[in-house]
């Protein structure tokens, strides 16, 4: 059960000063909104949305080219017929008026007239199926792909790993940037990437097939790349998969596109696109970055290298709902004073950090065993927690089994 | 005098040889099609306001990039219970009471077939409507999953989950129960001589509209009580980590979900074709056809469902049948549309209130019409399939199809309910005054959508913002109309300022409620009325 956490307008919460600054600010920048003649200082951003922008974003695939085409055909075909009846109906309209002394004819049938007006249309609508279904089946051929990458979603953000091809093995997870989530709550956006902008973009190389499989942890989420023409669910309990092959090298954004929860318009995605050289690098440094940062689990840390770390940790992953001040809200327990947290049995705090709890609290598997003893010392020894305790990353491989 | 609201009303003459009850006791214990018809269309209005605000709460926050005035949860709760409360509270109902107020006179029967359990239907959405509307100031907020519920987030609401699929049962056996009055009403209690082919446009919607709900109300029931279920009582219908299927709980609400769709609108293209033909003083174009068109699009509203989910993993031929059984829908629609501009054609026609409203539905509809016709070309929507054009799709085929067509219902009929006439101006000042914010409002989300803007978002990359700022001043825009339009329009016409209407105020109207007097006499049509050919007057 998901609470709701205090601090913003909550129901429970009568409508207070805080709601009425809020509309007095909003009106405020409205007005001056109107009056400075409307646009906010963003610019157009490559590979992502334009500035008001009004049609599909430039493809950089071929299956992207195609659903553009499809689209203008089928705007073409619409605006023509919509133009086409309507012009008929004003007409009449004007026409066929009383006040012009028009007198109603007499006619309410015609079994030709309706044959007509059926079979048309319907020829017209098979005319626009048979484009559509080469694409549907090229869309979904992901066969003899190149590289191949799984996209987790969860609550909330992606998780990639390379599979198979070049740069199998690296895996990582992507997060929306932290500072980009205070401004959000703040009320101040920036940024032309605002958003968008993500500590481990997706990483590919240009002209080849990737494919992407997705699946999810927890709930339904949707990876989607409008450049590349792709969205797929990505259902817990399921692998599904889609493809693409860009054509461009760059930077490429899209979002999550299916309700996850209350961080759904936060957990964006980031592809960047790089010639097959510039790739072959990204991947050799990328493997010896793992190697350097495999962190050994049986090596024994001092407290303050943990501490360090753990903050860290904990302002990357925690903060968002336990706070910077470790004092959470409504459901979400606070670190601060916790007994869980302040128990000397390590393993009390291990196996919420391993497990979750009460289905608020997410399992946090996906960070390494250093990494969780990294911030239950932290918050061990941190704000009014002076415990004074360590916990080692071995102690958590341990209870990982 | 206004049969709405009873200053004493003489308007009963002889029929108070049982004393009809006056006061409280007159609406709880209603039994009467036009009393009832009253309860559910100011219910529905109410509801109409209450989804309204949330509405505006949403169009709020987004006005700017940022969060301003509600946290991403309140926000997600805010979407939710708009879309449950205006497709459940307030375009369902009205369109019940719109049947009940008119089903009954258009066919010469007294009253609905089964009379108590009419007011069984009314009264059971009163709780229902208040859990929804409490779910907000339940432990953890209202339900924040979005009006379709998808599994597996729902298992992780809090309480008013619960409490929401509760009133969404109740509401269900509600439409169930009045589906069923319906039907046997119009099977059985025609007047003699109105053969099936001879009813009005208005009853066969409707009749072809209760099939519909109630093949597909259970199916929601089951959706939501596996739900349920699976929330308390350890199944795992959806839960994947018991093994169970997530997409199976999408199949099993679109399998509801789009009949419900066509329930929304089947009506509204009833009223419309009774308000064209009056205001062009000439017949509907092709009754038949009308009839088989919708008849048609009911059958094909059954196997369309998947096309709410190409995005979920469908294989190839999953995705080109739904395509194309989805994109066979425009036909039939078009046949209607056409037919309707076939009556306008070589009319004479008038722009009173209602035909403003008829002939702006019909324009606006088609725009919602051909964004479906776009979205139904799955390739299409693995661009657009969770974005703001479909966001855009459904509001214009909702509010400027069903709610416009709702609207038109109103002046049409408003001076058979009320006995008297609206002032032109005002249905003309609403009209407009209406059609040009919801335009405002819901253009500008075309581009969001093609541009790749989520829906369900709280907050959004700056390069949107220009667009949902113009959406949300013309949603505040829109929202005053309405307000207009209950103070300045409906309170004084209930009240019975105006002039008074003639039994058929509508000199190109057809139809045996235009044979009663305006205010219609609380009971009409005791005995069975003798009818002429066309089973559209008294006569003897």
């Amino acid at each position: 059960m998901i609470h709701v956490p205090g601090n913003r307008v909550s129901p429970a919460e009568p409508l207070g000063p805080r709601m009425h600054a809020g509309l007095l600010k909003a009106m405020t920048a409205a007005t001056m909104l109107v009056a400075a003649g409307g646009a906010w200082a963003v610019n157009d951003l490559p590979g992502g949305p334009a500035v008001r922008q009004l049609d599909l974003h430039p493809a950089v695939t071929r299956i992207a080219s195609a659903q553009q085409d499809l689209h203008q055909m089928m705007l073409y075909i619409c605006v023509t017929i919509f133009v086409a009846v309507f012009g008929v109906m004003f007409y009449s309209i004007f026409a066929h008026r009383k006040s012009k002394g028009h007198k109603a004819a007499d006619f309410h049938e015609s079994t030709t007239v309706e044959i007509v007006w059926t079979i048309v249309p319907f020829l017209i609508v098979i005319g626009m199926a048979l484009p559509a279904t080469k694409v549907v089946v090229a869309q979904k051929d992901t066969t003899n792909a190149d590289l191949t990458i799984k996209a987790t979603g969860m609550q909330w953000k992606w998780g990639y790993e390379y599979i198979k091809g070049e740069g199998e093995g690296i895996q990582f997870i992507s997060t929306l940037d932290a500072s980009q989530r205070a401004l959000s709550d703040a009320g101040t956006p920036q940024g032309d990437n605002y958003l968008l902008k993500v500590d481990n973009a997706l990483v590919v190389p240009v002209d080849k097939k990737i494919r992407i499989i997705t699946t999810a942890n927890d709930v339904i989420h949707s990876f989607m790349v409008p450049a590349f023409g792709i969205k797929q669910d990505a259902i817990p309990g399921f692998v599904r998969d889609t493809w693409f092959r860009a054509e461009k090298v760059g930077d490429y954004y899209g979002q999550c596109v299916e309700l996850c929860g209350k961080e759904h318009a936060y957990m964006p995605i980031h592809v960047k696109v790089l010639s097959t050289d510039d790739y072959a690098k990204w991947v050799a440094d990328k493997h010896k970055e793992m190697q350097a940062l495999a962190d050994d689990p049986n090596k024994v840390w001092t407290q303050e290298e943990l501490i360090a770390r753990g903050e860290k940790v904990y302002n990357a992953n925690c903060a968002a709902c336990h706070q910077a001040n470790g004092k959470g809200g409504g459901a979400i327990k606070a670190l601060d004073g916790s007994p869980k947290v302040l128990s000397d049995d390590h393993g009390v705090q291990i196996n919420v950090l391993l497990n979750g709890q009460n289905n608020i609290m997410p399992p946090w598997r996906q960070l390494s065993d250093t990494e969780i003893a990294a911030v239950i010392t932290y918050t061990k020894n941190q704000w009014s927690n002076k415990t004074g305790q360590t916990v080692q990353p071995a102690e958590v491989l341990a209870a990982r089994k | 005098m206004s049969a709405v609201l009873d200053h004493g009303g003489h308007g009963h003459g002889h029929d108070d040889h049982h004393a009809h009850p006056h006061g409280w006791r007159r609406w709880v214990y209603a039994t009467n099609h036009k009393d009832i018809g009253t309860l559910y269309l100011l219910f529905s209005l109410t509801m109409l306001m209450i989804g309204g605000l949330l509405a505006l709460g949403i169009r709020a926050e987004l006005f700017q990039p940022g969060l301003q005035l509600v946290n991403p949860e309140l926000f997600n709760q805010l979407t939710t219970m708009h879309g449950i409360i205006m497709v459940f509270g307030a375009i369902m109902p009205a369109f019940v009471g719109v049947a009940n107020w008119m089903l009954p006179l258009q066919i010469g029967a007294s009253d609905m077939a089964f009379a108590r359990m009419n007011n069984f239907s009314f009264w059971l959405m009163i709780p229902a409507a208040l859990m929804l509307v409490g779910s907000f100031f339940m432990p953890g907020g209202a339900p924040a999953a979005g009006w379709t519920l998808y599994a597996p987030l729902t298992l992780q609401m809090g309480p008013s989950m619960d409490a929401g699929i509760f009133a969404m049962h109740i509401l269900g056996a509600s439409s169930i129960m009045g589906s069923i009055n319906i039907i046997v009403t119009i099977l059985n209690m025609r007047a003699p001589g109105m053969t099936l082919m001879k009813m009005p446009m208005f009853a066969w919607t409707w009749l072809i509209t209760a099939y519909l709900l109630i093949a597909v109300m259970p199916v929601l029931a089951g959706a939501i009580t596996m739900t349920l279920t699976d929330r308390h009582f350890g199944t795992s219908f959806f839960n994947p980590a018991g093994g169970g299927d997530p997409v199976m709980y999408q199949h099993i609400f679109w399998f509801f979900g789009h009949p419900e769709v066509y329930i929304m609108i089947l009506p509204a293209f009833g009223i419309v074709s009774q308000i064209v033909p009056a205001f062009a003083r000439k017949k509907l174009f092709g009754y038949a056809s009308m009839v088989y068109a919708t008849a048609s699009i009911a059958i094909l509203s059954f196997i369309v469902w998947a096309h709410h989910m190409f995005a979920t993993g469908m294989p190839v031929t999953g995705q080109l049948f739904f395509m194309y059984a989805t994109m066979l829908i425009s036909v039939p629609t078009g046949v209607k549309v056409f037919n309707w501009i076939a009556t306008m054609w070589k009319g004479s026609m008038t722009f009173e209130s209602p035909m403003l409203w008829a002939v702006g539905f019909i324009f606006v509809f088609t725009m919602g019409g051909f964004t479906g016709l776009i979205l139904s070309v799955a390739p299409i929507d693995i661009q657009l399939q969770d974005t703001y054009y479909v966001v855009a799709h459904f509001h214009y085929v909702l509010v400027a199809g069903s709610l416009f067509a709702l609207f038109a219902a109103f002046y049409y009929w408003a001076p058979k309910w009320t006995g008297v006439m609206v002032p032109e101006w005002k249905g003309k000042l609403h009209f407009w005054w209406s059609l040009i914010a919801f335009n405002v409002t819901f253009f500008p989300m075309h581009f969001l959508g093609l541009a790749g803007m989520p829906r369900r978002y709280a907050d959004y990359p700056m390069q949107f913002a220009d667009f949902n700022a113009i959406a949300s001043v013309g949603a505040f825009f829109f929202g005053f109309a309405q307000v207009y339009f209950i103070f300045v329009v409906l309170i004084p016409a209930m009240r019975g300022k105006g002039e008074p209407a003639p039994a058929k105020p509508w000199d190109g109207a057809e139809g045996l409620e235009w044979e009663v007097p305006s205010p219609a006499p609380f009971h009409t049509f005791e005995t069975p009325p003798k009818l002429d050919a066309t089973a559209t007057r008294v006569i003897g």
